[in-house]
Protein backbone atom coordinates (compact mmCIF):
# COMPACT_ATOMS: atom_id res chain seq x y z
CA UNK A 1 0.00 0.00 0.00
CA UNK A 2 0.81 3.78 -1.05
CA UNK A 3 2.02 5.69 2.56
CA UNK A 4 0.02 8.66 2.59
CA UNK A 5 2.39 10.90 2.95
CA UNK A 6 6.14 9.49 2.14
CA UNK A 7 9.07 12.28 2.86
CA UNK A 8 12.66 11.93 1.43
CA UNK A 9 15.62 13.64 2.36
CA UNK A 10 13.79 16.94 2.74
CA UNK A 11 15.53 19.97 4.30
CA UNK A 12 14.60 23.44 4.55
CA UNK A 13 17.29 26.48 5.06
CA UNK A 14 16.23 29.45 5.37
CA UNK A 15 18.22 32.64 3.52
CA UNK A 16 19.50 33.51 7.15
CA UNK A 17 21.18 30.83 7.41
CA UNK A 18 19.00 28.71 9.87
CA UNK A 19 18.78 25.11 8.79
CA UNK A 20 15.29 24.55 10.31
CA UNK A 21 15.06 20.51 8.93
CA UNK A 22 18.03 18.35 8.21
CA UNK A 23 17.22 15.59 6.03
CA UNK A 24 14.12 14.04 7.05
CA UNK A 25 12.65 10.47 6.02
CA UNK A 26 9.30 9.91 7.09
CA UNK A 27 6.37 7.92 6.12
CA UNK A 28 2.93 8.34 7.42
CA UNK A 29 0.35 5.38 6.83
CA UNK A 30 -3.06 5.64 5.48
CA UNK A 31 -5.52 5.62 8.22
CA UNK A 32 -3.31 6.35 10.91
CA UNK A 33 -3.31 9.17 13.66
CA UNK A 34 0.26 10.22 13.46
CA UNK A 35 1.53 12.62 16.49
CA UNK A 36 5.01 14.52 15.56
CA UNK A 37 5.93 15.80 19.17
CA UNK A 38 8.79 18.29 19.65
CA UNK A 39 9.72 21.64 21.52
CA UNK A 40 8.90 25.10 20.16
CA UNK A 41 10.75 25.71 17.45
CA UNK A 42 11.71 22.21 16.42
CA UNK A 43 10.26 22.29 12.52
CA UNK A 44 6.76 21.07 13.34
CA UNK A 45 4.89 23.68 11.29
CA UNK A 46 7.81 23.96 8.92
CA UNK A 47 7.74 20.38 8.29
CA UNK A 48 3.97 21.05 7.61
CA UNK A 49 3.99 24.35 5.70
CA UNK A 50 6.38 22.60 3.09
CA UNK A 51 4.07 19.61 2.66
CA UNK A 52 1.19 21.74 2.45
CA UNK A 53 2.96 24.13 -0.26
CA UNK A 54 3.34 26.82 2.15
CA UNK A 55 6.77 27.09 2.12
CA UNK A 56 9.46 26.30 0.00
CA UNK A 57 11.36 23.28 0.54
CA UNK A 58 15.29 23.49 -0.10
CA UNK A 59 16.20 19.46 -0.81
CA UNK A 60 14.18 16.51 -0.86
CA UNK A 61 11.14 15.15 -2.17
CA UNK A 62 7.33 14.86 -0.51
CA UNK A 63 5.08 12.77 -2.29
CA UNK A 64 1.17 12.85 -0.98
CA UNK A 65 -0.52 9.72 -2.15
CA UNK A 66 1.89 9.29 -4.44
CA UNK A 67 1.98 13.19 -5.88
CA UNK A 68 5.12 15.00 -5.92
CA UNK A 69 3.81 17.75 -3.61
CA UNK A 70 5.76 20.23 -5.96
CA UNK A 71 4.88 18.87 -10.00
CA UNK A 72 2.10 17.60 -9.52
CA UNK A 73 0.87 20.43 -6.87
CA UNK A 74 -3.02 20.36 -7.46
CA UNK A 75 -3.95 16.31 -7.17
CA UNK A 76 -1.61 16.59 -3.87
CA UNK A 77 -3.10 19.48 -2.33
CA UNK A 78 -6.76 18.41 -2.99
CA UNK A 79 -6.07 15.30 -0.89
CA UNK A 80 -5.32 17.46 1.96
CA UNK A 81 -6.59 19.59 4.79
CA UNK A 82 -4.67 21.90 7.20
CA UNK A 83 -5.90 23.39 10.40
CA UNK A 84 -3.23 26.30 11.20
CA UNK A 85 -1.75 27.01 14.60
CA UNK A 86 -2.74 30.65 14.46
CA UNK A 87 -6.37 31.53 15.21
CA UNK A 88 -6.48 33.18 11.61
CA UNK A 89 -10.05 33.78 10.30
CA UNK A 90 -11.82 36.28 8.38
CA UNK A 91 -12.99 38.20 11.51
CA UNK A 92 -16.21 39.50 8.89
CA UNK A 93 -16.94 36.07 7.33
CA UNK A 94 -19.53 34.03 8.79
CA UNK A 95 -18.55 30.45 9.65
CA UNK A 96 -20.97 29.62 6.84
CA UNK A 97 -19.55 31.63 3.83
CA UNK A 98 -16.02 30.91 4.55
CA UNK A 99 -16.57 27.20 5.08
CA UNK A 100 -18.16 27.64 1.70
CA UNK A 101 -15.41 29.52 0.27
CA UNK A 102 -12.89 26.95 1.68
CA UNK A 103 -14.89 24.24 -0.40
CA UNK A 104 -14.86 26.38 -3.75
CA UNK A 105 -11.08 27.54 -3.20
CA UNK A 106 -10.24 23.45 -3.02
CA UNK A 107 -12.02 23.27 -6.21
CA UNK A 108 -15.37 21.10 -5.38
CA UNK A 109 -18.82 22.36 -6.44
CA UNK A 110 -20.95 23.81 -4.03
CA UNK A 111 -22.71 21.18 -1.25
CA UNK A 112 -24.62 22.70 1.18
CA UNK A 113 -25.45 19.47 2.49
CA UNK A 114 -22.17 18.80 3.50
CA UNK A 115 -21.23 22.33 4.90
CA UNK A 116 -24.24 22.03 7.27
CA UNK A 117 -22.92 18.49 8.35
CA UNK A 118 -19.39 19.67 9.11
CA UNK A 119 -21.48 23.21 10.94
CA UNK A 120 -23.37 20.21 12.85
CA UNK A 121 -20.33 17.73 13.25
CA UNK A 122 -18.54 20.82 15.35
CA UNK A 123 -21.36 22.02 17.25
CA UNK A 124 -20.99 25.50 15.18
CA UNK A 125 -24.76 24.87 13.70
CA UNK A 126 -26.34 27.98 15.38
CA UNK A 127 -23.67 30.16 14.80
CA UNK A 128 -22.97 29.37 11.30
CA UNK A 129 -24.25 33.35 10.33
CA UNK A 130 -22.87 34.95 13.69
CA UNK A 131 -19.45 37.06 12.22
CA UNK A 132 -16.31 34.91 13.15
CA UNK A 133 -15.61 38.04 15.07
CA UNK A 134 -17.66 37.69 17.96
CA UNK A 135 -17.43 33.80 18.02
CA UNK A 136 -15.06 32.45 21.24
CA UNK A 137 -11.51 31.29 20.82
CA UNK A 138 -12.96 27.54 20.87
CA UNK A 139 -15.14 28.20 17.90
CA UNK A 140 -12.82 29.64 15.76
CA UNK A 141 -10.60 26.61 15.85
CA UNK A 142 -13.57 25.07 14.96
CA UNK A 143 -14.21 26.77 12.25
CA UNK A 144 -10.78 26.59 10.60
CA UNK A 145 -11.03 22.92 11.37
CA UNK A 146 -14.43 22.47 9.51
CA UNK A 147 -12.54 24.98 6.58
CA UNK A 148 -9.89 22.52 6.70
CA UNK A 149 -13.08 19.54 6.35
CA UNK A 150 -15.06 21.55 4.02
CA UNK A 151 -13.35 19.96 0.84
CA UNK A 152 -13.38 16.15 2.05
CA UNK A 153 -9.74 16.16 2.57
CA UNK A 154 -8.54 12.39 2.92
CA UNK A 155 -4.98 13.55 5.00
CA UNK A 156 -5.46 16.20 7.83
CA UNK A 157 -2.99 17.99 9.65
CA UNK A 158 -3.73 19.64 13.10
CA UNK A 159 -1.23 22.11 13.78
CA UNK A 160 -1.39 22.15 17.65
CA UNK A 161 -4.87 21.72 17.73
CA UNK A 162 -5.35 22.13 21.30
CA UNK A 163 -3.32 25.04 22.02
CA UNK A 164 -4.74 27.57 24.13
CA UNK A 165 -7.96 25.93 24.34
CA UNK A 166 -9.74 24.71 27.82
CA UNK A 167 -10.19 21.06 29.14
CA UNK A 168 -13.35 20.03 27.82
CA UNK A 169 -12.84 21.60 24.75
CA UNK A 170 -9.96 19.80 24.41
CA UNK A 171 -11.67 16.42 25.13
CA UNK A 172 -14.26 17.11 22.26
CA UNK A 173 -11.40 18.26 19.93
CA UNK A 174 -9.97 14.29 20.28
CA UNK A 175 -13.44 12.97 19.78
CA UNK A 176 -13.66 15.19 16.55
CA UNK A 177 -10.42 13.39 15.51
CA UNK A 178 -11.33 9.89 16.22
CA UNK A 179 -14.52 10.11 14.58
CA UNK A 180 -12.58 11.85 11.52
CA UNK A 181 -10.32 8.77 12.08
CA UNK A 182 -12.84 5.88 11.44
CA UNK A 183 -14.26 7.51 8.48
CA UNK A 184 -10.88 6.61 6.74
CA UNK A 185 -8.96 10.23 6.87
CA UNK A 186 -5.19 10.09 8.24
CA UNK A 187 -4.75 12.61 11.08
CA UNK A 188 -1.11 14.25 11.76
CA UNK A 189 -0.90 16.32 14.86
CA UNK A 190 2.01 18.07 16.24
CA UNK A 191 1.80 18.95 19.70
CA UNK A 192 4.03 19.90 22.32
CA UNK A 193 1.27 18.42 25.12
CA UNK A 194 3.02 14.87 25.56
CA UNK A 195 -0.83 13.78 27.23
CA UNK A 196 -2.35 14.16 23.99
CA UNK A 197 -0.08 11.84 21.74
CA UNK A 198 -0.42 9.77 24.27
CA UNK A 199 -3.95 10.04 24.67
CA UNK A 200 -4.31 10.24 20.64
CA UNK A 201 -1.69 8.61 18.76
CA UNK A 202 -0.94 5.05 16.62
CA UNK A 203 2.29 6.30 16.15
CA UNK A 204 4.66 8.98 17.64
CA UNK A 205 7.68 10.70 15.51
CA UNK A 206 9.91 13.02 17.73
CA UNK A 207 11.87 16.14 16.10
CA UNK A 208 13.91 18.44 17.87
CA UNK A 209 16.42 20.97 16.38
CA UNK A 210 15.11 19.94 12.69
CA UNK A 211 16.12 16.82 13.34
CA UNK A 212 13.77 13.30 13.18
CA UNK A 213 15.26 11.73 16.52
CA UNK A 214 12.51 8.76 16.39
CA UNK A 215 9.72 7.54 14.76
CA UNK A 216 7.96 4.30 16.60
CA UNK A 217 4.26 2.97 17.21
CA UNK A 218 2.87 4.43 20.75
CA UNK A 219 3.19 0.87 22.35
CA UNK A 220 6.79 0.33 20.99
CA UNK A 221 7.79 3.36 22.37
CA UNK A 222 6.21 3.35 25.54
CA UNK A 223 6.92 -0.62 26.02
CA UNK A 224 10.24 -0.05 24.90
CA UNK A 225 11.37 2.73 27.25
CA UNK A 226 9.02 2.08 30.17
CA UNK A 227 10.87 2.43 33.11
CA UNK A 228 8.90 2.41 36.70
CA UNK A 229 9.39 3.32 39.69
CA UNK A 230 8.94 2.05 42.77
CA UNK A 231 8.23 4.19 45.83
CA UNK A 232 8.78 2.50 49.31
CA UNK A 233 7.66 4.48 52.25
CA UNK A 234 9.58 4.44 55.32
CA UNK A 235 8.19 4.03 58.95
CA UNK A 236 10.75 5.85 60.50
CA UNK A 237 13.29 8.04 58.10
CA UNK A 238 16.59 7.14 57.62
CA UNK A 239 19.81 9.95 57.25
CA UNK A 240 21.47 7.50 55.08
CA UNK A 241 21.22 4.31 52.78
CA UNK A 242 22.20 1.46 54.62
CA UNK A 243 25.21 -0.74 53.45
CA UNK A 244 22.92 -3.50 52.82
CA UNK A 245 20.89 -2.01 50.73
CA UNK A 246 23.84 0.40 48.89
CA UNK A 247 24.15 -2.24 45.80
CA UNK A 248 20.50 -2.12 44.71
CA UNK A 249 20.83 1.78 43.82
CA UNK A 250 18.41 3.42 45.58
CA UNK A 251 17.77 6.97 45.68
CA UNK A 252 16.41 8.47 49.19
CA UNK A 253 13.80 11.59 48.93
CA UNK A 254 11.19 13.05 50.89
CA UNK A 255 13.70 13.76 53.41
CA UNK A 256 14.29 10.28 54.27
CA UNK A 257 11.18 9.38 54.65
CA UNK A 258 10.91 7.49 51.34
CA UNK A 259 13.54 5.13 49.43
CA UNK A 260 13.17 5.03 45.35
CA UNK A 261 14.13 2.25 43.08
CA UNK A 262 13.85 2.16 39.47
CA UNK A 263 13.78 -0.86 37.34
CA UNK A 264 12.75 -2.02 33.90
CA UNK A 265 9.61 -3.71 33.51
CA UNK A 266 10.56 -5.80 30.73
CA UNK A 267 14.40 -6.96 32.34
CA UNK A 268 14.52 -10.48 33.21
CA UNK A 269 14.76 -9.88 36.84
CA UNK A 270 13.70 -6.57 38.11
CA UNK A 271 14.84 -6.70 40.97
CA UNK A 272 12.37 -5.75 43.46
CA UNK A 273 12.49 -9.57 45.09
CA UNK A 274 16.40 -9.78 46.22
CA UNK A 275 15.47 -5.58 47.39
CA UNK A 276 12.20 -6.40 49.18
CA UNK A 277 14.49 -9.33 51.10
CA UNK A 278 17.01 -6.53 51.91
CA UNK A 279 15.12 -4.55 53.09
CA UNK A 280 13.88 -7.31 55.63
CA UNK A 281 17.29 -8.19 56.60
CA UNK A 282 18.22 -4.39 56.92
CA UNK A 283 15.06 -4.34 59.26
CA UNK A 284 13.61 -1.31 57.80
CA UNK A 285 9.64 -1.72 58.59
CA UNK A 286 8.11 0.48 55.30
CA UNK A 287 4.13 1.28 55.37
CA UNK A 288 3.71 1.30 51.81
CA UNK A 289 4.81 0.55 48.22
CA UNK A 290 3.62 2.68 45.41
CA UNK A 291 4.70 2.01 41.47
CA UNK A 292 4.71 4.12 38.93
CA UNK A 293 4.94 4.08 35.12
CA UNK A 294 7.24 6.47 33.34
CA UNK A 295 4.93 8.34 30.51
CA UNK A 296 5.90 9.46 27.48
CA UNK A 297 6.84 13.27 29.14
CA UNK A 298 9.65 11.45 30.39
CA UNK A 299 10.96 9.47 27.52
CA UNK A 300 10.48 12.74 25.70
CA UNK A 301 12.47 14.93 27.97
CA UNK A 302 14.95 12.00 28.17
CA UNK A 303 15.31 12.28 24.22
CA UNK A 304 15.14 16.02 23.78
CA UNK A 305 17.95 16.17 25.99
CA UNK A 306 20.41 13.69 24.40
CA UNK B 1 -8.10 25.56 -15.30
CA UNK B 2 -10.21 24.96 -12.02
CA UNK B 3 -13.20 27.33 -12.47
CA UNK B 4 -14.52 26.77 -8.92
CA UNK B 5 -11.55 28.44 -6.96
CA UNK B 6 -11.04 31.18 -9.26
CA UNK B 7 -15.15 31.75 -8.66
CA UNK B 8 -14.74 31.20 -5.28
CA UNK B 9 -12.08 33.66 -4.92
CA UNK B 10 -13.73 36.36 -7.50
CA UNK B 11 -17.09 35.94 -5.23
CA UNK B 12 -15.28 36.50 -1.69
CA UNK B 13 -14.04 39.32 -3.22
CA UNK B 14 -16.98 40.92 -4.46
CA UNK B 15 -18.92 40.00 -1.48
CA UNK B 16 -16.53 42.26 0.07
CA UNK B 17 -17.05 44.73 -1.77
CA UNK B 18 -21.04 44.52 -0.88
CA UNK B 19 -20.18 45.22 2.77
CA UNK B 20 -18.24 48.13 2.00
CA UNK B 21 -20.64 49.42 -0.46
CA UNK B 22 -20.20 53.09 1.24
CA UNK B 23 -16.28 53.15 0.94
CA UNK B 24 -16.20 51.31 -2.72
CA UNK B 25 -19.04 53.01 -4.67
CA UNK B 26 -20.66 55.72 -2.48
CA UNK B 27 -17.20 57.25 -1.80
CA UNK B 28 -15.92 57.39 -4.90
CA UNK B 29 -19.26 58.59 -6.64
CA UNK B 30 -19.28 61.73 -3.80
CA UNK B 31 -15.80 62.81 -4.75
CA UNK B 32 -16.46 62.59 -8.63
CA UNK B 33 -19.42 64.60 -8.30
CA UNK B 34 -17.49 67.43 -6.37
CA UNK B 35 -14.61 67.68 -8.53
CA UNK B 36 -17.51 68.34 -10.98
CA UNK B 37 -18.58 71.18 -8.89
CA UNK B 38 -14.94 72.37 -8.61
CA UNK B 39 -13.50 71.96 -11.73
CA UNK B 40 -16.91 71.71 -14.53
CA UNK B 41 -19.34 74.90 -12.45
CA UNK B 42 -16.12 76.81 -11.26
CA UNK B 43 -13.79 76.36 -13.76
CA UNK B 44 -15.72 75.79 -16.98
CA UNK B 45 -17.30 78.88 -16.57
CA UNK B 46 -13.80 80.55 -17.75
CA UNK B 47 -12.85 77.97 -19.85
CA UNK B 48 -15.80 77.27 -22.30
CA UNK B 49 -14.24 74.46 -23.89
CA UNK B 50 -11.20 72.64 -25.55
CA UNK B 51 -11.02 70.95 -28.31
CA UNK B 52 -14.14 72.02 -29.56
CA UNK B 53 -15.88 70.07 -26.46
CA UNK B 54 -17.73 71.68 -23.66
CA UNK B 55 -15.40 71.88 -20.47
CA UNK B 56 -17.29 69.58 -18.53
CA UNK B 57 -18.17 67.16 -20.95
CA UNK B 58 -14.07 67.04 -21.44
CA UNK B 59 -13.79 66.32 -17.98
CA UNK B 60 -15.63 63.70 -17.47
CA UNK B 61 -12.96 60.23 -18.96
CA UNK B 62 -9.99 62.16 -17.02
CA UNK B 63 -12.54 61.58 -13.74
CA UNK B 64 -13.53 58.48 -14.95
CA UNK B 65 -9.90 57.26 -15.39
CA UNK B 66 -9.14 58.95 -12.09
CA UNK B 67 -11.10 56.89 -10.33
CA UNK B 68 -10.61 53.72 -12.41
CA UNK B 69 -6.90 53.58 -11.47
CA UNK B 70 -7.05 54.51 -7.76
CA UNK B 71 -9.87 52.19 -7.13
CA UNK B 72 -8.37 49.20 -9.46
CA UNK B 73 -5.18 49.71 -7.58
CA UNK B 74 -6.67 50.41 -4.08
CA UNK B 75 -9.06 47.35 -4.40
CA UNK B 76 -6.31 44.99 -5.79
CA UNK B 77 -3.89 45.83 -3.45
CA UNK B 78 -6.20 45.30 -0.57
CA UNK B 79 -7.58 42.15 -1.51
CA UNK B 80 -4.03 40.51 -1.76
CA UNK B 81 -2.62 42.42 1.48
CA UNK B 82 -5.33 42.19 3.91
CA UNK B 83 -4.57 37.86 3.83
CA UNK B 84 -0.91 38.33 4.52
CA UNK B 85 -1.59 40.34 7.22
CA UNK B 86 -4.15 38.39 8.88
CA UNK B 87 -2.19 35.38 7.98
CA UNK B 88 -5.34 33.69 6.06
CA UNK B 89 -2.88 33.52 3.40
CA UNK B 90 -2.15 29.84 4.52
CA UNK B 91 -5.41 28.96 2.98
CA UNK B 92 -4.90 30.50 -0.82
CA UNK B 93 -0.84 28.97 -0.73
CA UNK B 94 -2.12 25.14 0.31
CA UNK B 95 -4.66 25.46 -2.16
CA UNK B 96 -5.35 23.58 -5.09
CA UNK B 97 -4.79 26.63 -7.57
CA UNK B 98 -2.40 27.81 -9.72
CA UNK B 99 -0.95 30.92 -9.85
CA UNK B 100 -2.93 32.22 -12.58
CA UNK B 101 -5.95 31.19 -11.36
CA UNK B 102 -5.19 33.01 -7.90
CA UNK B 103 -4.46 36.01 -10.09
CA UNK B 104 -7.69 35.95 -12.10
CA UNK B 105 -9.46 35.51 -9.10
CA UNK B 106 -8.13 38.74 -7.22
CA UNK B 107 -7.11 40.51 -10.41
CA UNK B 108 -10.74 39.85 -12.12
CA UNK B 109 -12.83 41.39 -9.13
CA UNK B 110 -10.78 44.08 -8.31
CA UNK B 111 -11.36 45.09 -11.99
CA UNK B 112 -14.75 44.54 -12.16
CA UNK B 113 -15.68 46.67 -9.10
CA UNK B 114 -13.42 49.65 -11.07
CA UNK B 115 -15.30 49.06 -14.25
CA UNK B 116 -18.80 49.16 -12.63
CA UNK B 117 -17.63 51.92 -10.54
CA UNK B 118 -16.34 54.08 -13.75
CA UNK B 119 -19.47 52.81 -15.24
CA UNK B 120 -21.86 54.51 -12.43
CA UNK B 121 -19.38 57.75 -12.53
CA UNK B 122 -20.18 57.88 -16.41
CA UNK B 123 -24.05 57.76 -15.85
CA UNK B 124 -23.77 60.02 -12.50
CA UNK B 125 -21.57 62.71 -14.70
CA UNK B 126 -24.41 62.03 -17.72
CA UNK B 127 -27.09 63.69 -15.34
CA UNK B 128 -24.86 66.96 -15.23
CA UNK B 129 -23.44 67.39 -18.50
CA UNK B 130 -24.36 66.71 -21.91
CA UNK B 131 -22.10 63.49 -22.99
CA UNK B 132 -21.60 61.72 -26.45
CA UNK B 133 -19.71 58.38 -26.75
CA UNK B 134 -18.29 58.07 -29.85
CA UNK B 135 -16.54 55.09 -30.15
CA UNK B 136 -19.14 52.73 -27.46
CA UNK B 137 -16.76 49.56 -28.23
CA UNK B 138 -13.39 51.87 -28.22
CA UNK B 139 -14.56 53.11 -24.58
CA UNK B 140 -15.21 49.80 -23.18
CA UNK B 141 -11.88 48.30 -24.47
CA UNK B 142 -9.87 50.94 -22.95
CA UNK B 143 -12.10 51.03 -19.43
CA UNK B 144 -11.47 47.18 -19.29
CA UNK B 145 -7.71 47.34 -20.17
CA UNK B 146 -7.28 49.98 -17.73
CA UNK B 147 -8.97 48.21 -15.10
CA UNK B 148 -7.07 45.10 -15.62
CA UNK B 149 -3.66 47.10 -15.80
CA UNK B 150 -4.24 48.95 -12.86
CA UNK B 151 -6.04 45.95 -10.75
CA UNK B 152 -2.55 43.78 -11.63
CA UNK B 153 -0.35 46.74 -10.82
CA UNK B 154 -2.50 46.98 -7.57
CA UNK B 155 -1.73 43.03 -6.42
CA UNK B 156 1.58 44.16 -7.46
CA UNK B 157 1.74 46.63 -4.33
CA UNK B 158 -0.25 44.35 -2.54
CA UNK B 159 2.05 41.89 -2.50
CA UNK B 160 5.37 44.03 -2.38
CA UNK B 161 3.72 45.78 0.90
CA UNK B 162 4.79 44.89 4.08
CA UNK B 163 2.56 47.47 5.69
CA UNK B 164 -0.30 49.96 5.23
CA UNK B 165 2.06 52.81 4.83
CA UNK B 166 3.17 51.30 2.12
CA UNK B 167 0.14 50.17 0.61
CA UNK B 168 -1.33 54.21 0.25
CA UNK B 169 2.35 54.96 -0.45
CA UNK B 170 2.31 54.54 -4.16
CA UNK B 171 -1.10 55.37 -5.06
CA UNK B 172 -0.78 58.99 -2.94
CA UNK B 173 2.61 59.59 -4.01
CA UNK B 174 3.03 58.59 -7.83
CA UNK B 175 -0.46 57.42 -9.25
CA UNK B 176 -1.99 60.51 -7.94
CA UNK B 177 -0.21 63.56 -9.20
CA UNK B 178 0.88 61.43 -12.49
CA UNK B 179 -3.34 61.13 -12.71
CA UNK B 180 -3.59 65.06 -12.06
CA UNK B 181 -0.90 65.69 -14.24
CA UNK B 182 -1.84 63.54 -17.14
CA UNK B 183 -4.60 65.78 -18.57
CA UNK B 184 -7.33 64.23 -16.72
CA UNK B 185 -8.43 68.34 -16.49
CA UNK B 186 -7.13 69.36 -19.08
CA UNK B 187 -5.34 68.92 -22.85
CA UNK B 188 -1.86 68.79 -22.24
CA UNK B 189 -1.91 71.18 -25.89
CA UNK B 190 -2.44 73.83 -24.11
CA UNK B 191 0.78 73.43 -21.86
CA UNK B 192 4.00 75.06 -22.95
CA UNK B 193 5.81 72.68 -25.27
CA UNK B 194 8.82 71.59 -22.98
CA UNK B 195 6.07 70.80 -20.36
CA UNK B 196 4.04 68.92 -23.14
CA UNK B 197 6.99 66.99 -23.72
CA UNK B 198 7.84 66.22 -20.41
CA UNK B 199 3.71 64.83 -20.33
CA UNK B 200 5.02 62.24 -22.97
CA UNK B 201 6.87 60.63 -20.25
CA UNK B 202 3.50 60.34 -18.07
CA UNK B 203 2.14 56.83 -19.04
CA UNK B 204 -1.33 58.07 -17.78
CA UNK B 205 -1.72 60.73 -20.54
CA UNK B 206 -2.01 57.89 -23.00
CA UNK B 207 -4.57 56.03 -21.01
CA UNK B 208 -6.62 59.14 -20.90
CA UNK B 209 -6.23 60.76 -23.74
CA UNK B 210 -7.51 57.30 -26.29
CA UNK B 211 -10.02 56.97 -23.56
CA UNK B 212 -11.24 60.63 -23.87
CA UNK B 213 -11.18 59.87 -27.80
CA UNK B 214 -13.28 57.49 -27.67
CA UNK B 215 -15.82 59.81 -26.18
CA UNK B 216 -15.22 62.66 -28.25
CA UNK B 217 -12.68 62.16 -31.01
CA UNK B 218 -10.41 64.61 -30.01
CA UNK B 219 -6.95 63.51 -28.85
CA UNK B 220 -3.59 64.59 -27.60
CA UNK B 221 -1.60 61.68 -29.03
CA UNK B 222 -2.92 58.54 -31.63
CA UNK B 223 -5.13 56.25 -30.79
CA UNK B 224 -2.79 53.35 -31.72
CA UNK B 225 -0.40 54.93 -29.92
CA UNK B 226 -2.25 54.92 -26.82
CA UNK B 227 -3.35 51.56 -27.20
CA UNK B 228 -0.07 50.35 -27.59
CA UNK B 229 1.01 52.11 -24.54
CA UNK B 230 -1.84 50.46 -22.76
CA UNK B 231 -1.26 47.29 -23.71
CA UNK B 232 2.91 47.61 -22.59
CA UNK B 233 1.42 48.55 -19.29
CA UNK B 234 -0.29 45.60 -19.00
CA UNK B 235 2.68 43.41 -20.43
CA UNK B 236 5.09 44.45 -17.12
CA UNK B 237 3.03 44.06 -15.08
CA UNK B 238 1.96 40.33 -16.00
CA UNK B 239 5.81 40.02 -16.59
CA UNK B 240 5.96 41.23 -12.80
CA UNK B 241 2.97 38.90 -11.45
CA UNK B 242 4.86 35.94 -12.75
CA UNK B 243 8.21 36.96 -11.51
CA UNK B 244 6.44 37.04 -7.79
CA UNK B 245 5.09 33.87 -7.89
CA UNK B 246 7.89 32.05 -9.85
CA UNK B 247 9.68 33.15 -6.89
CA UNK B 248 8.09 33.24 -4.26
CA UNK B 249 9.04 37.03 -3.67
CA UNK B 250 7.28 37.91 -0.47
CA UNK B 251 4.79 35.08 -0.60
CA UNK B 252 6.51 32.18 0.44
CA UNK B 253 9.57 31.53 2.31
Amino acid sequence: MKSAIEIRDLSKTYKTGFSALKNINLAIRKGEIFALLGPNGAGKTTLISIICGIVNKSAGTVLVDGHDNVSDYKAARTLIGLVPQELTTDAFETPWATLSFSRGLFGLPANPAHIEKILKQLSLWDKKDEKIMRLSGGMKRRVLIGKALAHEPRILFLDEPTAGVDVTLRKDMWQIVRDLRSTGVTIILTTHYIDEAEEMADRIGVINKGEMILVEDKATLLHKLGQKKLTIQLVKPLKAIPLKLKAHNLQLMQEGKALVFNYDTHAEKTGIATLVDDLKSAKLAFSDLATTQSSLEDIFVDLVKK
Amino acid sequence: MNIHSVWAIYRFEMARALRTVFQSIISPVISTVLYFVVFGAAMGSRVTEIDGVAYGSFIVPGLIMLSLLTQSIANASFGIYFPRFVGTIFELLSAPISYFEMVLGYVGAAATKSIVLGLIILATASFIVPIHIAHPFWMLLFLVLTAATFSLFGFIIGVWADGFEKLQIIPLLIITPLTFLGGSFYSINVLPSFWQKISLFNPVVYLISGFRWSFYEVSDVSVGVSLAMTFVFLGICLVTVAWIFRTGYKIKN
